[in-house]
């Protein structure tokens, strides 16, 4: 029994952060038709900014903060400067199905040789601000630790500030027309591009936060936060890449079912029980759980 | 025989024929590294054939090299099969289990289909450590044995890894080349140009995706026996995510249209490291530098392959010609 309260509490820090991960992939897949595998690269930068300074200072919650920083501003730049330059050269011909996602494959060797070279290659560690041991009740130790308690909560908030970006302000608005139909949000006055820039740095501040949550309990290296993109991605395709509410269940539910796997039968499974999940979904729902454009939800 | 296809032959002997002569006289470095040109050749092809024709992605080609491989290892360690027919089971295995994969794939259309077969890429190496007969992290010993005696003494191992895999690379691209300009290879090209269209002139367009992703899963596990080959270990580590990722980024630096450039693709993936070793060198070796190098230059040959050469190298040479001739 307690085992089993532990892996669904464990699973659902896990599937947060996922979610967090996934949200970051669907916002910038909404706006731009791309599947953003940069956002390893952009992740793995905040998280080494956030490195830098909670080496500097001591204070995970301003190091988070500098990466939230960083994170959105890699966004943005990546979005002004790559791949506006990206859409106007590639027009058609097979390669107009792959070219978005080799150019983010190479933007993410980029960074991740940019970060290699500026931090060097050997594996960091970034200290949680909670203990990460597991909590005591009675006899018996319980795995799951205040920190994951803390990545659930600090979760939480993030989609709760951005529900109500979403739901309640003009730019939540501007965000969703765009990314809905272009044209007629740029027809009834919404400045397109710039939103559209907006919402990578929306992204980019996502995924930062999903990269510095993912660090304590593991290390950092270059490459440390590809697996996190792979498992943000499957989620997100679990999800049906359209809708935020997709992007949080997929990750969600893949994060339970990965901790019940490793758990319960065995964690050599883990990454292949993801490729289970992921293909068991979509051919019962080839274009994700949450899907159809009546019910593209914020 | 049609006329093209006797050319073709004739065009692909004369290859082989300069290949076995280029053999004799580089040395044991360069026979390698032409071996692992030949293997990133079939299996950078394999995508052509996937991206290029069928409109298909595949993020997890590494994992069907992984197959192959195994199947090989397998077939020659456990049941004492020779290693050429381990390379034949290899590619039929990976071409079953690429068929039923591609029988899920057709149904699913573009970031669909990347996300899974990337998660393919990342889970099914890792299996190997469930199942004992896989040799789990340390991977399986595949050893085809020294050259035949006939060859002479001085013929060393890399020699006979080179001829194995150059004289497969020529045999798939020929029947490859083959295949791809007749009525398949025009139906192909034209699903992943306009779907609607290959439906309504009679053709089914799910099946011939589904052929398509079991041809090429069939020659990315050709691919993967051949590596294994060369390195003589099956192992997760020998099919990594950056394998699955390099045989794609390959595959567009050749210009992922056409099977014109994909010696050069293979050429670029052998070629980056030893550059980057080299301008390491120049600039001073620290680890920082020899370890980070390779990934920048390939990545930013990928983003300026992308960004100014959309279809290949070739693609731009030809427009160049053609404008040279019509200025004329």
């Amino acid at each position: 029994m307690l085992k089993l309260i532990n892996t669904i509490l464990i699973g659902l820090s896990t599937g947060a952060i996922y979610s967090l991960m996934s949200i970051s992939l669907v916002l910038v897949w909404r706006s731009t038709r791309v599947i953003n595998f940069a956002q390893a690269g952009q992740a793995v930068f905040s998280t080494y900014i956030a490195y830098e300074v909670a080496l500097r200072t001591g204070n995970f919650w301003l190091a988070l903060l500098c990466a939230i920083l960083s994170g959105a501003l890699l966004g943005a730049f990546i979005d002004l400067f790559f791949m506006r330059t990206l859409f106007k050269r590639v027009t058609s011909g097979p390669i107009r199905a792959i070219a978005p996602v080799v150019a983010t494959l190479g933007l993410l060797g980029i960074l991740r040789s940019v970060v290699g070279y500026t931090w060097g290659v050997e594996v960091k560690s970034l200290d949680a601000p909670v203990s990460t041991d597991g909590t005591t009740i009675g006899a018996d130790v319980l795995p799951f630790s205040q920190y994951n308690a803390l990545v659930i909560l600090i979760v939480l908030v993030v989609l709760m500030i951005l529900t109500f970006i979403f739901q309640r302000t003009t730019l939540g608005l501007s965000l969703k027309a765009s990314a809905f139909s272009p044209e007629i949000a740029r027809l009834s006055g919404v400045r397109v591009d710039l939103t559209r820039t907006v919402g990578w740095a929306i992204a980019g501040a996502c995924g930062a936060i999903a990269g510095v949550l993912a660090t304590p309990t593991a290390l950092l290296s270059p490459n440390s936060l590809d697996i996190l993109l792979v498992f943000g991605f499957a989620a997100a395709v679990i999800g049906g890449l359209e809708s935020m509410l997709g992007a949080v269940v997929g990750g969600i539910i893949l994060g339970l079912g990965v901790t019940f796997v490793s758990n319960y039968v065995g964690s050599t499974l883990v990454f292949f029980s993801a490729f289970v999940f992921l293909i068991f979904i979509l051919l019962v729902k080839p274009a994700g759980l949450i899907s159809g454009k009546r019910r593209r939800n914020a | 025989m049609p006329k093209q296809v006797k050319i073709r032959l004739s065009l692909f002997i004369l290859l082989g024929w300069a290949l076995l002569l280029l053999g004799d006289r580089v040395d044991e470095l360069r026979v390698y590294q032409g071996a692992s040109i030949a293997v990133y050749a079939i299996a950078i092809g394999s995508i052509v054939l996937l991206t290029g024709y069928s409109g298909q992605i595949s993020l997890g080609h590494g994992a069907l090299m992984a197959v192959g491989g195994y199947v090989a290892a397998v077939a020659s360690l456990e049941f004492g099969i020779p290693f050429w027919a381990g390379f034949v089971l290899a590619a039929l295995f990976s071409g079953i289990f690429g068929g039923i994969l591609g029988i899920a794939a057709a149904r699913l259309s573009g970031p669909y289909l990347a996300g899974t077969t990337l998660a393919l890429a990342v889970g099914l190496p890792s299996l190997a450590n469930q199942f004992p007969v896989l040799g789990g992290e340390q991977g399986l010993y595949f050893d085809i044995g020294m050259p035949p005696k006939q060859l002479g003494e001085s013929f060393t191992q890399y020699k006979w890894f080179f001829w194995i895999a150059s004289f497969v690379a020529l045999i798939v691209f020929f029947l490859l080349s083959n295949l791809l300009s007749s009525r398949y290879g025009r139906t192909w090209r034209g699903i992943g140009s306009n779907e609607t269209a290959i439906a309504l002139s009679g053709s089914n367009p799910q099946r011939l995706k589904v052929l398509a992703f079991a041809l090429s899963s069939a020659l990315a596990g050709l691919s993967g026996a051949l590596l294994v080959m060369t390195i003589s270990t099956a192992s997760p580590s020998a099919f990594p995510l950056a394998l699955s990722l390099s045989v794609v980024t390959g595959a567009v630096i050749a210009g992922v249209s056409s099977l014109k450039g994909v010696i050069f693709g293979s050429l670029i993936l052998v070629a980056i490291p030893e550059v980057a070793d080299a301008i390491s060198h120049r600039i001073g070796d620290t680890l920082r530098i020899s370890s980070t190098l390779p990934g920048l230059l390939i990545s930013i040959l990928l983003v300026f392959a992308v960004l100014v050469t959309p279809n290949g190298p070739g693609e731009n040479l030809r427009h160049l010609l053609h404008k040279g001739k019509s200025h004329k």
